[in-house]
């Protein structure tokens, strides 16, 4: 696993793009393809379930290493990880081993899932005392079911892509969907010779936009644009191919199961569609919450209430393969004509209707009224674009709607892990109601590395008390706290959930009395929460 | 025991040795200070008299300035304060540093101000000596602590320099300036490249030079006019030189940190390095361990860094150990 691990190295120890492709490269050229495979499922993002729980790893670490409990969390505490803690705790210096990495993983490894508890103890004691330092994290890391490296799948595609010869759109074709981390996956993956047969349930690689960056006035003539309101629910990718449905989500997630009534409005589109949209909540005319969407994807099994209760459509946007053929490369303007052949505006999956506007300053204004339709901004796409591989700049833009600020008080705080395991980074705040101080939210980026290193200071000088990591902090420093969407919520005590919360930004002008009250943010939640969940 | 005055305390000054009257690394004009070593977190200017060991003369000068009134005293010899026997031992952390012997009245104190174990070329080994009561240092002490050894380190440094000079990168390496710079000279392989110099290195290397520890050839950064000199070099600079614009004049770079503080990933990323060397002039824990061990101190004080998990860890061993006060 040497090669493994010095991979895992190399791309931990740089945060240069071109330097974590070429060290991927230069794993690919050296490893074996029955290795290489498991590398990409592992760098892909994919990971076994945990094999064996982190509480039976840390039993296992303190006993080795001689350490009672409170040392060992002593340790954890300022490591900020546990697999590294337990490295750094046992490590001998040397190396001893050097399996080929398929065989550690599927020969020593996953069967570790499950097994008796005396054979973890010898198989992992073994492990960790043959392994060097950065050995035995990397190992833990794949054992806790933690394992994460810092390169983007369209990095990982990027360097097979230069490494073998082949373009990158074909490998991102290629790596879609389900595969098994064999050597015949990676060779067939990596073979430049290949005729590409596509199988019938294999997705295109989605085309995905940036925020718009610029002035509108930069984007030209709003005549050479496409307008559609952005949706807030699922991106998918409806495939009818040979009689059969395929629901794909971005994150290659086949979906199926979770949309029946999607798949069974699919079975009637022409054999050979490919259709890319979004899953919405929907029911009497409106659409209702993403939280709502979430409900039918987290349940193993749909009942007929939550069917009726939570119904959804397909709010399609574009067209990718149309008779068999592929499309893409066909501008937006001629895959829309194609598109109103297939599917109409009304029904389970319908087509979204393009918005027209006078000039850019009605469409801004048109923008202000996204949360009343329950959407979250506009999607602008040239009339002539083709359907892309992955995120690009130029053809297609998100405009989204301001998200809601609510201005609250810093009152816990707590370590970060990984990169900023030593720095208080992950915050709670709170709103007042009445003279109380209740939690509202808790948010974990948004600063710059200079204000964290800031609030870091000003945590360790006003710590009220010490929870275990967690400490209050006197409450006087007010942050603006930015979120998507808000939601009426009995778990939380402010009697509300917000979306994506993050910190807008520091209010070192305010005083923590200027700070928004609950009434503030209940009035939010009578504005803009959909009737149908009232 | 807490009925009695203790030989030493802490006080706002420093630590303070009531019957001597003096005070040792203190952090505020006193009478008379006695120091351990030269860094600025334990030699402080201003006060009346120091005592100090002989070997740390010319660093102490620099610290504290030519005017300071220095006394000097070979490792090993006794000298008395106010009727108290002082004496200072090596400490194994940098030119000249020492550990503080305070005998009264047939009690022994150590104070060991920052010390290592591991060997270090540049300074006199640690010296273990006995004592009654010890007060350690604690900066690094947790088990996860546990250094490389000193020739992997140099295999270490020296691979990266080589591999730098592969991919046409100069390489820097920031360290700080009294102490770990002068070891990292002496741990890496001259004949790889050229070294280069930060003006705060180049000042302590002429000192420890000058003190009679041999290094190898240095280049003064400010002395070079053309840049192509640094093709293949090794440059050493203080982490303060770090993300300044001081490194643009090397081109393409690749920088590295040797601390102790980079045993631990999360610590090596957030500074945005590319490499870190687990390098450090403090003890280690198993180092600390067998500091305290040897001193067969029947009480043990600690100050400074992980306080509270060594004194219970010394505690549930069955030591008497408490945090200086
Ligand atoms: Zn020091
Ligand atoms: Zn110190």
């Amino acid at each position: 696993m040497n090669l493994f691990t010095n991979l895992y190295l190399s791309l931990d120890q740089t945060n240069k793009t071109n330097e974590k492709v070429a060290a991927m490269r230069d794993y690919f050229r050296k490893a074996r393809p029955e290795d290489a495979a498991w590398a990409l499922y592992f760098l892909s993002g994919n990971k076994p379930r945990q094999i064996v729980p982190s509480r039976r790893l840390r039993e296992l670490a303190t006993e080795l290493a001689g350490i009672p409990d409170w040392m060992y969390e002593e340790c954890r505490n300022t490591v900020g990880d546990s697999a590294e803690t337990i490295s750094l705790l046992l490590s001998e210096g040397g190396n001893k081993n050097d399996l080929p990495f398929n065989e550690l993983v599927r020969d020593h490894l996953l069967p570790l899932r499950g097994a008796d508890e005396e054979v973890q103890k010898a198989v992992i004691g073994k492990f960790w005392t043959d392994l060097d330092r950065a050995g035995i994290f990397v190992l833990n890391k794949l054992i806790s079911g933690a394992f994460r490296v810092g390169v983007s799948q369209k990095l990982v595609m990027r360097a097979i892509a230069e490494e073998f010869g082949l373009p990158v759109d074909i490998v991102a074709l290629r790596m879609m969907g389900n595969w098994e981390p064999t050597a015949e996956f990676f060779r067939t993956l990596t073979d430049a010779n290949l005729e590409d047969e596509a199988p019938i349930a294999r997705p295109y690689p989605f085309h995905l936009a940036y925020p718009i960056e610029d002035d509108l006035s930069k984007l030209g003539s709003l005549k050479d644009w496409q307008i559609e309101w952005k949706y807030d629910g699922i991106r998918c990718q409806v495939i009818k191919r040979e009689g059969e449905v395929f629901l794909w989500s971005r994150g290659e997630d086949l979906i199926n199961d979770s949309f029946p009534e999607i798949v069974a409005a699919a079975e009637e589109l022409p054999d050979g569609t490919v259709l890319d949209g979004e899953i919405l909540p929907f029911r009497h005319g409106r659409i209702l919450q993403f939280q709502d969407l979430q409900k039918r994807l987290n349940r193993k099994k749909l009942t007929d209430k939550l069917l009726a209760k939570i119904p959804v459509i397909l709010q399609t946007y574009d067209i990718l393969e149309s008779g068999t053929e592929d499309i893409r490369q066909k501008p937006l303007a001629s895959r829309r004509e194609v598109l109103e052949e297939i599917a109409g505006v009304e029904g389970t999956i319908r087509i979204t209707e393009p918005l027209r506007s006078a000039s850019w300053e009605k469409l801004d204004e048109l923008r202000d009224e996204s949360r009343s339709h329950g959407v979250e901004g506009f999607m602008l796409k040239r009339f002539d674009s083709p359907y892309r591989v992955g995120r690009q700049r130029g053809d297609w833009w998100k405009w989204k709607i301001d998200p809601f600020t609510v201005d609250a008080v810093l009152i816990y705080a707590q370590k970060g892990s990984g990169r900023r395991a030593n720095l208080f980074t992950d915050y709670t705040f709170a709103v007042w109601n009445d003279d109380k101080l209740v939690t509202f939210a808790k948010a974990y980026s948004g600063l710059t590395d200079e204000e964290i290193r800031r609030v870091d200071r000003f945590v360790r000088d006003n710590t009220r008390e010490t929870f275990g990591p967690v400490r209050s902090v006197e409450p006087v420093q007010v942050f603006e706290i930015a979120f998507e969407g808000i939601q009426r919520s009995k778990r939380h005590k402010s009697g509300v959930a917000v979306r994506f919360p993050r910190i807008h930004r520091w209010r070192e002008d305010k005083k923590p009395e200027e700070a928004d009250s609950i009434e503030t943010i209940h009035a939010l939640l009578e504005e803009y929460e959909p009737e149908a969940n009232r | 025991m807490s009925s009695r005055q203790e030989l030493l305390s802490l006080t706002d000054s420093g630590i303070y040795c009531p019957p001597g009257d003096f005070y040792l690394d203190p952090s505020k004009p006193v009478d008379v200070a006695v120091v351990t070593h030269a860094h600025s977190d334990h030699a402080y200017a201003g006060s009346n008299k120091y005592f100090v060991s002989e070997k740390s003369e010319l660093l102490m000068k620099m610290r504290l300035g030519e005017e300071a009134v220095l006394e000097t005293r070979r490792y090993g010899e006794e000298f008395e304060i106010n009727g108290v026997i002082v004496s200072f031992h090596p400490a194994g952390h940098v030119l000249g540093s020492a550990q503080i012997r305070v005998e009264f009245e047939g009690e022994v104190w150590i104070y060991t101000g920052d010390f290592k174990l591991t060997r270090d070329p540049t300074c006199e080994p640690f010296e273990k000596v006995e004592c009654d009561v010890l007060i350690t240092e604690a900066t690094f002490a947790l088990p996860i602590y546990r250094w490389t050894p000193p020739d992997e380190l140099s295999r270490q440094i020296n691979s990266w320099w080589r591999s730098n000079i592969d991919a046409e990168k100069v390489s820097v390496l920031f360290a700080y300036s009294l102490g770990k710079s002068q070891r990292i000279l002496k741990s890496v392989d001259p004949s790889i490249g050229p070294i280069f110099t930060h003006g705060a290195v180049e000042n302590l290397n002429k000192a420890y030079r000058e003190s009679g520890v041999h290094l190898p050839e240095t280049h003064y950064v400010g002395d070079i006019e053309d840049k192509k000199e640094f093709t293949g070099g090794l440059v050493i600079a203080p982490p303060s030189a770090a993300g300044t614009s001081w490194l643009r004049r090397f081109g393409k770079h690749s920088t590295a940190f040797a601390s102790g503080w980079m045993a631990v990933r999360g610590a090596r990323r957030r500074r945005a390095l590319d490499r870190g060397f687990v390098m450090s002039d403090h003890a280690d824990w198993p180092g600390l361990i067998e500091a305290i061990d040897a001193s067969k101190a029947k009480r043990v004080l600690v100050t400074h860094g992980f306080v509270d998990p060594l004194v219970r860890w010394l505690n549930e061993s069955g030591k008497e150990a408490e945090p200086l006060k």
